[in-house]
């Protein structure tokens, strides 16, 4: 049990922004907590599933874990939601009504945007959402605010009958910082639903008279925003520029710039603008940094203050002190130049599959097979349009795969006339968003063979439970969806329902044959549980046999990251043909003896030795 | 260093214990009474990418990561990693490297070479070095996961605290959760710190 938990007020501790979040809940009372994974608002939910007195869950997708806090909070109970940016997207059809109709138990959206994406599709900028939705946002800049902030959230969204978004960044959710803790858990008496359709049944004539109380609440919470010392001047010595900045943006100004006026923006939106303009005649030049998008800045600037923004920073990506200088000097009329430094000439190490990982074998099938469109999804298996396989085509959303197959069987052209439309999901992702294509796909008589690869786990963000996995956020047992049954009541025919162990490589590269060719929708499942996953059994690791092993290569072509070239020859056949040969080595300390490169194998020259000495295994992800 | 923060950094390949040996130096850093801020980007490096952690403590920390050209020491768990990191070191700074070569496929495959010599080209700056055999002195003590306390022995005697203060961050840890562990940890960390001044 994590020793923060039972943790006493005034007590000190190094925490991430994601452990300060969830020690933030509890102490707030809150008692219904969902997510769904994304990095790097993962361990938020991680962390709050420790504390008994929270009802928490992995929500199937970002909307329904928003959703699940509505009504806890409808129901009076203080609820969290939290999730990576792009989860947002998901969710903002509901919150972006529920912010007319506001709340009862304080309601909290924690999300995490990926400034820099470190682990994105996209670097979108979540503070948009309080403008769209006429919602306030708070944003720390550290573990120790992110604590603050969050039990402050839970007042602010009572006092003002509001959702409220607390904006993190991965430089919040995955910081370590000092923590003291203020206090301990507050239990508070929920009352129950009260009935009130007016209120919330929110028909065009109940949503209407809602709308302007939600512009008069924005009003109040401007005034709000003004006086918040949320909101908070550190005045310094050298006036001849002042900042406004929020977030972790806050921490890289105060340490390239300690002694420059600066405005740090805990309650961001609305903005104190008040306060700025008063603050920017303390200075001689206003400069506003923002990570990602010019929010304030353009704000500011139509009230007509003269300042410095994106015109001189980035437009995209953080804006650590190395930014900032270069940035800023110049208007400080002292020229800086960036230090020469040549970054040193490495190779580079793009993320590969794991040791017998089970997308490797639907990858050797996929990157085997001609005439395939590949269209992808948001899970490890992304990782097959890398090398060696360069078997994925497109990879956008979560669950986009499905219906963009469905669209690109629909639109096909000339070039795509003898192409097969495949679209390959994970397990979790499938059920995220995915099955919702398969259903429209069927119910409007598309062709798409579906790849379904069900290694139940969230793999990416690390082997998070879902309703495949027979668990729950807990490790507790939980009902596990049937997958076959699920596709065939979403109408597809049993007889293109193929079950398959991605480790028989013969019997994978057929099935995908096969389907491909049917002229009907078919979903090939596969059944192997993620390798870093406590559901993955280790066998005993394979070697290879130099004297038997004749330079095929056809076992590095399944992108093992356990077998490596040993040596590589260039011979000349009797035609007076030149090849290269190329001859494998297993480490063994990697391999798991999943025995799926066995099959690559004509000569038989991979075996698992009898007996073996060697020194403890390092588990290579361990 | 009494003013400034002392930045180190720690550099690997996901897996190896990178971010487990960082949290070992902000922990012990913490229990001195130091401001301390750690932070990493580690997104995919679940699936063999580069993994950084960067550990900052002084009186105050503001930003948690370490610029180009400030780290004070250069923790490389692999050759190739510290190499790829040495432009974040000071001149003034020192390497601990582990001489541990791991290739990654994209090198296999022959579409990108391995430096020849990393630790050579290291010394090359001109930056005091120390590089030594990690794994071999953990195959020695029969257990090839202590490469981590290895290589914070190894550091030990290069920090503003006593190597004293680290091991017992280290050791209390295991008594804690992995009671058996914590006397080879004791003579892993003993030999990386003996190691560290030998090479």
């Amino acid at each position: 049990m994590n020793a923060v938990v039972h943790a006493k007020a005034e007590s000190r501790h190094l925490l991430s922004g994601n452990e300060a979040v969830a020690r933030a809940a509890w102490e707030a009372g809150v008692r219904v907590a969902a997510a769904y994974p994304g990095t790097p608002a993962t361990e938020i939910l991680e962390y709050i599933a420790l504390y008994p007195d929270i009802y928490s869950e992995w929500s199937v997708n970002e909307k329904v874990a928003v959703e699940v806090a509505i009504g806890a909070s409808l129901a009076g109970s203080r609820a969290l939601a939290a999730m990576k940016h792009v989860g947002m997207n998901v969710a903002s059809d509901a919150f972006m009504t529920q912010s007319l109709a506001g709340v009862v138990g304080g309601l909290v959206i924690v999300v995490a945007d990926d400034v820099g994406l470190s682990s994105s599709q996209n670097e979108q900028d979540s503070r948009y959402w309080g403008r769209f939705g006429h919602l306030p946002i708070l944003e720390p800049a550290d573990s120790q605010e992110a604590y603050d902030l969050v039990k402050q959230a839970f007042s602010l969204s009572e006092a003002y009958e509001t959702p409220v978004i607390v904006r993190m960044t991965t430089r919040v959710c995955h910081v370590k910082a000092m923590v003291t803790f203020t206090g301990e858990r507050i239990d508070r008496p929920t009352a129950g639903f009260q009935k009130n359709p007016q209120r919330w049944v929110m028909t065009p004539a109940n949503a209407k008279p809602r709308l302007p109380l939600m512009h008069e609440r924005d009003r109040t919470l401007r005034a709000a925003s003004e006086i918040s010392d949320l909101n908070e001047i550190f005045m310094g010595s050298d006036r001849r520029i002042g900042f406004v900045t929020s977030g972790p943006a806050f921490m890289h100004v105060r340490e390239a710039f300690p002694n420059a006026p600066t405005f740090k923006l805990g309650f961001s939106h609305p903005a104190p603008l008040e306060r700025i303009r008063a603050f920017a005649g303390e200075v001689d030049t206003l400069v506003i940094v923002e990570e990602t998008e010019p929010l304030l800045e353009l704000e500011l600037r139509a009230t007509g203050l003269a300042l410095h923004g994106k015109d001189v920073l980035p437009r995209f990506g953080e804006l650590v002190p190395s930014v900032l200088r270069p940035a800023i000097k110049p208007l400080l009329g002292e020229p800086y130049s960036v230090p020469d430094r040549h970054p040193a000439d490495v190779f580079p190490r793009p993320p590969t599959m794991c040791a017998s990982c089970p997308h490797l074998g639907p990858y050797f099938a996929l990157s085997h097979i001609r005439n395939l469109n590949i269209i992808g999804d948001i899970g490890c298996y992304t990782l097959g349009a890398g090398h060696p396989w360069n078997a994925l085509d497109t990879c956008i959303s979560m669950g986009a795969s499905l219906s963009m197959a469905h669209g690109m069987d629909k639109g096909r052209g000339e070039s795509d006339e003898k192409k097969h439309m495949v679209a390959v999901i994970g397990d979790s992702t499938f059920l995220h968003m995915g099955m919702q294509g398969l259903l429209n796909m069927i119910y409007n008589q598309g062709n798409v063979t579906v790849l379904l690869l069900d290694n139940r786990s969230v793999g990416m963000t690390g082997g998070q439970e879902n309703p495949g996995t027979g668990e729950n956020l807990h490790g507790l047992p939980a009902p596990r969806v049937d997958f076959a049954k699920l596709a065939e009541a979403l109408g597809v025919r049993p007889e293109r329902i193929r079950m398959v162990d991605p480790y028989e490589l013969p019997t994978m590269v057929k099935l995908v044959r096969e389907e491909t060719k049917m002229e009907e929708p078919s979903v090939i499942i596969t059944n192997r549980p993620c390798s870093l996953t406590d559901r993955f059994e280790w066998f005993k690791s394979y070697e290879v046999l130099e004297d038997q092993c004749t330079g095929c290569g056809n076992c590095i072509d399944l992108g093992c990251p356990a077998i490596a070239v040993s040596r590589r020859e260039t011979v000349t056949a009797k035609s007076g043909k030149v090849k290269e040969l190329v001859f494998a080595r297993i480490d063994a300390n990697a391999c798991t003896g999943c025995h799926m490169c066995v099959e690559t194998c004509a000569p038989e020259a991979i075996i698992q030795p009898r007996s073996m000495t060697r020194t403890i295994r390092i588990h290579p992800h361990g | 260093m009494a003013d400034s923060a002392t930045n180190i950094l720690v550099v690997g390949i996901g897996g190896q214990g990178v971010m487990t040996a960082a949290e070992m130096l902000a922990r012990t850093a913490l229990n001195q009474g130091y401001d301390v801020k750690k932070t990493e980007v580690a997104g995919m490096a679940q699936r063999g990418g580069v993994v950084s952690s960067h550990v900052r403590f002084g009186a105050k920390v503001y930003s948690p990561q370490i610029d180009p050209g400030e780290a004070d020491l250069l923790i490389g768990f692999e050759a190739a990693e510290a190499l790829r990191w040495l432009p974040h070191l000071r001149p003034t700074g020192i390497i601990m490297v582990n001489t541990l070569r791991l290739a990654p496929p994209v090198v296999s495959a022959g579409l990108y070479d391995y430096p020849a010599d990393p630790i050579a080209e290291l010394a090359a700056s001109g930056i005091e070095i120390h590089a030594f055999d990690a794994g071999a002195i953990a195959d020695e003590l029969g257990n090839a996961k202590l490469v981590n306390t290895i290589m914070l022995g190894a550091i030990s005697d290069y920090l503003p605290f006593s190597a004293e203060v680290l091991k017992e961050c280290i050791v209390e840890g295991f008594r804690a959760y992995k009671p058996k562990l914590a006397e080879i940890n004791i003579q892993a960390f003993d030999a990386g710190r003996a190691a560290g001044h030998a090479s």
